[in-house]
């Protein structure tokens, strides 16, 4: 059974078709890449599967029930989370924060129990503050711990929100363009973390992704999309040869 | 009173409504600030008509052109002195500066004036206009000629002068205007100025509908017109004056025909209707148009 | 260990400022009129810290506290008129009332207007305000236009200084636990908050809700000390002048709106001797400080007696205190 299968979903603005008839099957632990050129409709494809934009035809069925229609933090619970391409970190927050804040929808102690610091808050409290230093240490970043999250440098921003998505314990990571703006050390460090992270958490992952070092490198099938439409899908080797991709990338 | 009377009696408010409505819109496009001191600013000219005519007897056009002037040089100096500075703070410390320089002037006009209110000394002796059962004073007849000539012209000024595509450009984007080559920091002082002139224009306007003046003359008009802007879509200059007719038409309406106790809770029950059903105001979003 | 030793010193303080301030009234150092502005500041620093929690903590500007307090202040005051209430358990009672018919009004008006955002959401919050003014101008059960008269003096300083300390106590709880970090994400980034599970919805309206009921409480405080109520005296200028308090003293900083309260009531008073120009002085205060801290008296930071005591780096759970 597919983690997550998505049947011709499509949406479109105002008579623009923006995505159309995208399909796809990931199985738990695969590592996917989403390429395109620019405007091809890959960030809109991960605004559909989290639920941003509700879709105007189709299915997302996640382990077996369809999430079209939940708001973006019901996705969340249910095991799909997401980066952004253009990094959106609770900037004025602790790197820490960041994380709990994450953590949130797995703790359980009520309102009432916060306010007036019942039992149930300092024990949730204690075990979330561990949960989150742990989590950071495993991407070196225990030490940042209590730095101010705009403080941080670029790369380890991006770090930090795929840390922040894997605290809330997710099936699947949906990572919109995480090399984007990095140099080639940075992206190579990424690469292992991506790997690490597919590994150590046993979750899939499905990357939209411009640097095509980086995404040949890691991922075992590509999708490819232009105009909204897929116009490939394989491996990497299969997509490299493919005359249908060369002249999307090429203009044709 | 026939419903007639009511339109034209709310077409005579809205048009006051609609240039003070035109200075909120026209600053908030440009710099998006509420201008919390606009209001008072339509005081300000009041109370320069009110001593040009009680110590100078001018005659009303020069009074009039004295208070644009007058008005045009106080928006200026308050954007340079107050507003400036505040550029890249965040946007609420303008608000609440804008607030500042609105109590500023209402009490330096305490201080100056008193509390009390004075007769606004200015009357047309014309007897009013009768077309049937129709009574239209010549009051009403010269504020909408007025206000609407002086909205046409504003909306030749800002298409097709080089300063009004200017203030297009910087309410568009400051950024790139200012890399285009317009200096944004002049755009935005005449900006001020012709939205204070507006509303100095305004403020005599509204001492002659309601020939009573006070330092706190300004906080439910400038509230009105505010909303007016608001309902129209903030940032559109046609938005304002549709707004501030609409509202002036309710207005009139629902005192006529309602209540006048719950003609205030009417307009701001529209204006939330308004801002729930099209958060962008009537015009907002269609017409792009920003000034 | 460190924190149990905080809680103990921001206690400790508390006790203090409430026994020297005690002493001082007792043996009539401070009269009856300084008592009065001890009130008005306790009232002060509820209003806006619960305006804090709205517009510095969940970033939603809102320009409709008064309408809140005036719910608050209309309602505990009929209640215990209706009641002929002189107990302070029924004040309490009817403090709480307030607070909660306040808070409904809260959730009512907040589903609709936290769909916008911004400026938009500061004019629909002053539209509402508004008309809940103009209702309490209407109704005869609020005595209409000539205002509420006869409400007995209730409120003292006692009873002041020590629900002010438990708001602003529970106010600041609430921001530390993990509902408060919710709300924090929200005013950080609304579509990651979401994006990381939060339901902001929820948070945002309960947020809301929340000031809304600590504003009815300050109101209930009001009424009972005041004694006449009018409803001119909720112009959305009241909301105005608590945002001033707010964004003076610093947003997302509960310390800060209750130096600012401080200086914000007693400042007025003591220009009192310059008669009309006091207004002026404070109008042009205000400026200047906008001009040249316009992050406010404490930005987002919050003074701690704790850290000025143990001189060592504590984190961010600090005190609060006066």
């Amino acid at each position: 059974m597919s983690l997550l299968e998505v049947k011709d979903l499509g949406i479109a603005f105002g008579g623009l078709r923006a995505v159309g008839n995208f399909h796809i099957n990931i199985e738990p632990n695969d590592l996917i890449g989403l390429i395109g050129p620019n405007g091809a409709g890959k960030t809109t494809i991960f605004n559909l599967l989290t639920g941003v934009y509700l879709p105007t035809e189709g299915e997302i069925i996640l382990t077996n029930e369809n999430i079209v229609g939940k708001a973006p933090y019901q996705i969340v619970q249910k095991g799909i989370a997401r980066t952004f391409q253009n990094i959106r970190l609770f900037k004025e927050l602790s790197v820490i924060d960041n994380v709990k804040i994450a953590f949130h929808h797995k703790m359980n102690y009520p309102i009432l129990s916060g306010i007036f610091r019942f039992p149930s808050y300092w024990k949730e409290e204690k075990q979330i503050d561990k949960k989150a230093r742990q989590l950071l240490d495993l991407f070196q970043m225990e030490h940042l711990a209590n730095t101010t999250a705009k403080n941080l440098p670029y790369g380890q921003q991006r770090k930090l929100e795929i840390a922040r998505a894997l605290a809330t314990d997710p099936k699947l990571l949906l990572l919109d363009e995480p090399a984007a703006g990095m140099n080639p050390q940075e992206t190579k460090e990424l690469m292992e973390t991506i790997h690490f992270i597919r590994h150590q958490f046993n979750i899939a992952i499905l990357l939209i992704e411009h640097d095509m070092n980086l995404v040949m490198g890691i991922c075992e099938k590509i999708v490819v999309v232009d105009y909204g439409m897929i116009i490939a899908a394989g491996t990497p080797d299969e997509i490299k040869t493919n005359p249908k991709v060369i002249g999307a990338y090429l203009g044709e | 009173m026939t419903f007639l009377q009511q339109l034209i009696n709310g077409l005579h408010v809205g048009s006051i409504y609609a240039l003070i409505a035109l200075g909120y819109t026209m600053v908030y496009g440009i710099i998006k600030l509420i201008n919390f001191a606009h209001g008072d600013i339509m005081m300000l000219g009041a109370f320069t008509a009110f001593m040009t005519l009680t110590t100078f007897q001018l005659p009303i056009g020069v009074v009039l052109l004295i208070t644009i002037i007058f008005c045009a040089i106080a928006g200026m100096l308050i954007e340079r002195i107050a507003y400036k500075p505040l550029r890249n703070a965040p946007r609420i410390s303008a608000l609440i500066t804008a607030i500042g320089v609105s109590f500023a002037l209402e009490n330096l006009f305490l201080i100056l004036f008193g509390a009390s209110s004075k007769p606004f000394p200015y009357h047309i002796n014309l007897p009013p206009l009768s077309i049937g059962p129709l009574q239209i004073t010549w009051i009403t007849i010269i504020t909408l000629l007025l206000s609407v000539g002086i909205m046409l012209m504003l909306d030749f000024f800002i298409k097709k002068t080089k300063i009004g595509k200017a203030m297009r450009a910087v309410s568009e984007d400051e950024d790139a205007a200012q890399l285009m080559g317009i200096n944004t920091s002049t755009t935005i002082s005449i900006t001020f100025a012709i939205g204070s002139a507006l509303g100095g224009v305004g403020g005599v306007l509204y001492s002659i509908a309601y020939p009573q003046i006070q330092p706190y003359m300004g906080v439910m008009p400038g509230l009105k017109a505010f909303i007016a802007a608001v309902l129209g879509g903030i940032g559109i200059m046609p938005g304002a004056m549709l707004g501030g007719f609409l509202m002036g038409i309710i207005e009139s309406l629902t005192k006529g025909y309602i209540s006048t106790l719950w003609s205030d809770a009417i307009v701001f029950g529209i204006l939330i209707l308004v801002l729930l059903i099209k958060p962008t105001g009537i015009l907002g979003k269609n017409i792009r148009e920003k000034v | 260990m460190k924190q149990s030793i905080q809680y103990l010193i921001n206690i400790f303080s508390i006790i203090i400022l409430y026994i020297l301030l005690f002493f001082l009234i007792q043996t009539g150092i401070l009269s009856s009129y300084y008592s009065g502005i001890l009130i008005l500041i306790g009232i002060n620093i509820i209003l806006a810290t619960s305006l804090n929690l709205a517009t510095g903590f969940l970033g939603q500007l809102a320009l409709g506290h008064a309408g809140f307090m005036a719910i608050g202040a209309y309602a505990s005051a009929i209640f215990t008129m209706h009641f002929n209430v002189s107990s302070t358990i029924g004040f309490i009672v009817s403090l709480l009332l307030g607070g909660i018919i306040s808070g409904i009004f809260g959730i009512i008006i907040g589903i609709p207007a936290l769909r916008l955002k911004g400026d938009y959401l500061a004019i629909i919050t002053l539209g509402f305000g508004e008309i809940i003014r103009i209702i309490i101008t209407n109704l005869e059960l609020t005595g209409g236009a000539k205002g509420l008269t006869g409400i007995t003096r209730l409120t003292n300083f006692h009873i002041t200084f020590w629900i002010t300390v438990v708001v602003v106590t529970l106010l600041y709880t609430f921001v530390h636990s993990r509902h408060g970090r919710a709300v924090l994400a929200i005013r950080e980034n609304e579509i990651a908050a979401e994006a990381v599970g939060v339901p902001t919805t929820y948070y945002k309206i309960f947020a809301f809700a929340l000031a809304a009921f600590f504003a009815g409480v300050g109101g209930g405080l009001y009424a009972h000390h005041i004694r006449t109520l009018m409803p001119t005296t909720f112009r959305f200028i009241y909301s105005v002048e608590i945002l001033v308090i707010v964004v003076l003293g610093g947003m997302g900083s509960f310390t800060g709106s209750i130096l600012a309260a401080i200086v914000l009531t007693i400042l007025p008073e003591a220009l009192r001797d310059l008669a009309d120009y006091r207004m002026l002085i404070y109008s042009i205060a205000l400026i200047l400080m906008m001009i040249f801290r316009p992050e406010g008296f404490l930005g987002t930071r919050e003074l701690s007696l704790s850290k000025l005591f143990l001189n060592h780096k504590v984190k961010k759970e600090g005190g609060k205190t006066q």
